[in-house]
């Protein structure tokens, strides 16, 4: 995913060195933190402009049928609706309940939600499937087997193991929850399209609008397209598209001459808006006696809608590493269904490779009676990082209390009373080189400085690394800096997906701000009487390196430039950058034997990513990650219903995600020093999301002495789990 | 929503006088918890709603010869601030469960008896006995996890949601309701009802009835009582099953046992044998368990929810333990 960004024209651009830095890696609080959390932050949903309609979806109540007739004309005649505009036309195929038929705007959103249940659309029904069922029950026709993966003698390795474990393991299908959800207000001004998105690809989408209405009959071209996001609330890989209700809404505001907002509703949002596939699999793993693994086998399986969802690498981390090789073979088979369609959800397929790994590798080390701490420690050569997993195992472990708390599993479920601890770990990885980006400073006469690029702050803290990296590279405090992002008006910076946009904005920034600064130095070094090459730019002042008792402060400097300001660009910086993570989670858990209930006590975090801009949104990135994994680990489930065809939970009643007294306490530990910052920065927004499955299914395993073998770790199945078992009280 | 006439009547007679003899055709609003959902959703589309929120009649707990009044209009919050219901941790454990303050702030103790099940289907579109086009019953066949286990012959397969319905019923409570001829009473048991046939609804008020008093009986000093709820989260979460117990505990031994099991049926389920066991005998942890056991006894569980059924059975243990121990 990540292009190689151009060779730096001149000298190598560098990061200022460890004892140099002001800002850098320094804990900072957000920028817009006080905006967002006094609402005085303005998002996608809270545009209003003049006479603006408010559009809502008519959706597939069928899982799968022909669309045999439209009839709006009730709809038409509904007080306030002013346009309607058909996404599909009569002929057409849906394939889940919640496809996007067509939309109309109205007056007010309450007028467009009844004109919207006004509309009549016939149905022939075609035979449905939208249980998570393995390959052999879906039928042939919707079935793919994608890949096998042979390498090294996985028959040789068998034989070799002293120990084989079998097990099954898997996750359901979820969805993202972004607080908030899709869509956008659009306006048009006579031939220009203004687009208030909800988007993690600024620069990217105005070329999707202008083809989505040029297939709708209105010509218009990429260049008349202005998005607009200055903040947005949540996206995690389910929006970078303009989607079909994004040219809907510009098409309506069109034909109705009015602009128009067009959000999704929870319900639409949890149907269609995107979802991240399941995956299971049988498993055979095997080891000496001592722990040394030798073999994997997997045959997997899962489900991401109506199309495939990407080969899974079974084994994952461990049996990553090519020295040595881990023999192993693994198959997977896609299942196609029609329960709407997957998008990438933060570290696509990440988190149920991990569960099916660590999983299957903390069961093979409870059947060796080993400590998985000694298992893990043992298998790090088969990891591309031995050394990093290492320290961070240690120190997670150090960080959780591992050596004094773990008990083996028979041990922990013997604990008197019905709530039984255990602890659980995975390891995990991921790429997150920075993308390309393009960002412009410009130094004013007065001494203000303004940093442009085309991206967009999700909400993890990308706008404040923006503005601490140009502060510490022209010397000023970060107040003195004003960030601007959020627009395809400024220079164009990559789409915010697969961990890509820290290492992109960071180090474009870097590069212009210290191209603007070479600027200011070239233009005042004749009134301090040296070269360029010997001023820098420090503490709100240009000093000469080697006495800067000879300076001029910021201000003076700045004024210099007489009328006309410093532009500079700058670009993604190889020499900046880097690739490839590694991160250690454990988990503690206290599992109610007699009803099932699984509490998250506490958590680890122990994680690296090269050079860290803001060491606080950094942490905040892991936190929010290991928030969002006890919501998958525990509760969450896209519930289809496959007598209907429908999600029975398109809400957040019944689709369950975590309270604050269900998490527990959370600690994050970043690994930062010598032999990781000198790798340049790295992305973080997947990594620490991955692994909260696998530590906590570990965790419940290790406390009720049985694996619970899907995600969520419902009170059904971890009763049932215990009942196979033999049960546990 | 579909659009509607608003009405806020000042006084009972009045907001009598604005209901219809037909379900669905008016909706009574109290703290509207749950009928805007309703309504969001187009499960309840009527042509009047009818606000009771400026009837000051309906609100208040007032002390009387026999125990406690409690006014309809009585929010989950003022439930839980009130030293007089101290005596019954049942009840105020039952509100405690409801872990939103916004939802404590407007919820009424009225609106909890009368609120609509959770039943997916129901929420759905597909009716309160969960049907498909064809008339097919869904429940049974389909993803059945959060359903009855208990009074489940059909066809109504939904739990009841009520909070405070078993705790209530367990301390003997009864309730008044207001009708176009007066006003009539019944024991809060009688007021929850198995609904037939599609239509009907799942209590006892008829459609032009508003539920005005709940009467709670004085507490007698051997009086112990609990609830204990088996929810999955911390977080506003329904129960998954819930027990609630009150009897006398007179040197040591039970007497006047009452256990009311929730969110395991259409109404709240009297475990009457399970009540009798207990009659007589000091309460160990061995004949709480008995109890629980006895409670589910008669247990049919549906495709996928076998394990309510474990669950309930442990919430009866444990109410009763805690009830034991002190819960007075």
């Amino acid at each position: 995913m990540a292009e190689t960004p151009k060779p730096p024209a001149q000298a190598t651009i560098e990061w200022p060195p460890a004892g140099r830095r002001r800002l850098i890696g320094q804990r900072i609080s957000r920028l817009d933190g006080p905006a967002k959390a006094s609402g005085r932050a303005k998002y996608s949903y809270d545009v209003n402009r003049p006479g603006m309609l408010h559009a809502k979806l008519v959706f597939s109540t069928q899982a799968r049928a022909r669309i045999t007739a439209i009839d709006t004309s009730a709809a038409e005649k509904m007080p306030g609706v002013r346009a309607i505009h058909l996404i599909l036309q009569p002929g057409a195929e849906v394939r889940w309940v919640g496809q996007e038929i067509l939309a109309l705007a109205a007056d007010t959103e309450e007028q467009a939600r009844d004109a919207a249940r006004a509309v009549k659309i016939s149905y022939e029904p075609l035979p449905h499937l939208v249980a998570d069922v393995p390959p052999e029950q879906a039928g042939t026709e919707r079935v793919q087997q994608l890949r096998e993966q042979t390498e090294g003698d996985p028959d040789a390795g068998l034989q070799q193991a002293d120990v084989i474990f079998e097990g099954e393991y898997g996750c359901a299908v979820i969805t993202h929850c972004c607080l908030e959800a899709h869509g956008q207000v659009a306006e048009w001004n006579e031939d220009n399209l203004t687009v208030w998105a909800s988007t993690q690809n600024v620069s990217g989408l105005a070329p999707q609008f202008a083809q989505g209405l040029q297939a709708a009959g209105i010509p218009v071209q990429a260049s008349q397209v202005r998005v607009l996001t200055p903040v947005m609330g949540g996206g995690f890989g389910s929006k970078f598209a303009a989607d079909t209700w994004g040219v809907a809404c510009a098409a309506l505001a069109r034909k109705a001459g009015r602009p128009v907002k067009l959000m999704l509703e929870r319900d639409h949002e949890l149907l269609a808006a995107g979802s991240r596939p399941s995956m299971y699999a049988r498993v055979r793993v095997g080891a000496k006696r001592d722990g040394t693994l030798t073999v994997w086998h997997s045959e997997s399986w899962g489900t991401g809608g109506p199309s495939a969802a990407g080969t899974p690498n079974l084994p994952y981390v461990i049996g990553a590493g090519r020295n040595p090789v881990l023999p192993k073979r693994s198959r997977h088979t896609a299942v196609f269904t029609d329960i709407g369609p997957a998008r990438a959800w933060r570290a696509p397929n990440h988190p149920q490779m991990c569960l099916i790994t660590m999983c299957a590798l903390d069961d093979l080390a409870a059947k060796l009676q080993m400590d998985p701490l000694d298992f893990f420690l043992k298998n790090l050569q088969y990891t591309e990082r031995p050394e990093v997993y290492r320290e961070e195992l240690l120190k997670a472990a150090d960080l959780i209390g591992w050596r004094e708390k773990w008990r083996p599993r028979e041990e922990a479920l013997r604990a008197k009373g019905p709530v039984k601890r255990g602890l659980g770990l995975s390891l995990h990885t991921w790429g997150g080189r920075g993308h390309n980006s393009t960002c412009q400073v410009t130094i004013h006469p007065d001494g203000s400085v303004e940093v442009a690029i085309g991206s967009q702050d999700l909400g993890t803290g990308t706008r404040t690394v923006i503005g601490i990296v140009a502060a510490e590279t022209l010397g000023l405090p970060l107040e003195a800096v004003t960030v601007k992002i959020g627009s395809n008006e400024y220079p164009p910076s990559g789409a915010s997906g697969g961990s890509t946009t820290v290492g992109g904005v960071s180090s474009s920034t870097r590069d212009a701000a210290t191209n603007a600064l070479n600027q200011l130095l070239a233009k005042v070094a004749p009134a301090l009487g040296v070269p360029a090459e010997q001023l820098e730019a420090r503490e709100g002042r240009i000093q000469v390196k080697d006495d800067p008792s000879r300076n001029l402060s910021w201000k003076q400097a700045c004024a210099r430039l007489g009328t006309t300001p410093i532009t500079a660009s700058g670009q993604t910086q190889a020499s900046l950058i880097s690739s490839g993570v590694g991160g250690v989670q454990m988990a503690e858990v206290a599992v109610d034997v007699e009803t099932g209930i699984v509490r998250v006590e506490k958590m680890v975090a122990v994680q690296d990513c090269g050079l860290i801009i803001d060491l606080k949104t950094a942490e905040s990135q892991c936190y929010g990650a290991m928030i969002m994994g006890i919501c998958y680990a525990l509760y969450e489930e896209k519930i289809m219903d496959q007598l209907t065809g429908h999600c029975l939970n398109p809400d957040m009643e019944f689709y369950k995600l975590a309270g604050i007294g269900d998490i527990g306490e959370l600690v994050v530990h970043m690994m930062t020093g010598p032999r990781y910052e000198e790798r340049g920065v790295i992305g973080l927004g997947e990594p620490p999301v991955i692994s909260p499955g696998a530590a906590i299914s570990n965790a419940v395993a290790n406390a009720i002495g049985v694996r619970v073998p899907y995600l969520p770790l419902t009170p059904d199945r971890v009763l049932a789990a215990l009942e196979a078992k033999g049960g546990a009280v | 929503m579909q659009a509607f006439e608003y009405a806020e009547p000042k006084t009972l007679k009045e907001a009598l006088g604005l209901l219809s003899s037909r379900w669905g055709e008016t909706e009574i609003l109290a703290g509207g918890t749950d009928l805007l959902s309703l309504m969001k959703n187009y499960v309840a589309t009527p042509r009047r709603v009818v606000n009771l929120k400026s009837i000051a009649e309906l609100r208040g707990v007032a002390e009387t010869s026999e125990g406690l009044r409690i006014g309809a209009l009585t929010t989950v919050q003022e439930l839980l601030e009130d030293r007089r219901l101290a005596r019954f941790p049942a009840l105020t454990a039952a509100a405690q469960g409801i872990t939103s303050p916004q939802i404590r702030n407007m919820g009424t103790i009225g609106g909890d008896l009368c609120q609509r099940p959770r039943c997916w289907y129901f929420r759905n579109g597909f009716g309160l006995l969960a049907r498909d086009a064809q008339g097919r019953a869904l429940v049974p066949e389909g993803d059945n996890r959060y359903h009855a286990i208990l009074g489940n012959d059909g066809p109504a397969y939904f739990v009841s949601a009520s909070s405070f319905g078993p705790p209530l019923i367990a301390l003997g409570a009864r309730v008044r309701i207001a009708g176009p001829n007066g006003t009539r009473e019944m024991p809060l048991s009688e007021f929850f009802v198995i609904p037939k046939n599609e239509g009907e609804r799942e209590i006892a008020l008829h459609p032009n009835e508003i539920l005005t008093d709940v009467f709670l009986p004085a507490a007698a000093s051997e009086l112990r009582n609990a609830t204990y709820e088996v929810r999955q989260r911390e977080f506003l979460d329904w129960p998954l099953a819930t027990a609630s117990v009150a009897l006398e505990l007179r040197e040591g031994t039970v007497r006047r046992a009452s256990i009311v099991l929730g969110h395991v049926a259409p109404i709240p389920w009297q475990a009457g044998a399970a009540a009798a066991l207990l009659d007589g005998k000091a309460l160990t942890e061995d004949l709480a368990d008995q109890a629980g056991e006895q409670a589910v006894a008669a247990a049919k569980p549906l495709s996928k929810n076998r394990y309510k059924v474990q669950l309930a059975r442990v919430a009866v243990k444990r109410a009763l333990l805690a009830a034991a121990q002190g819960g007075a």
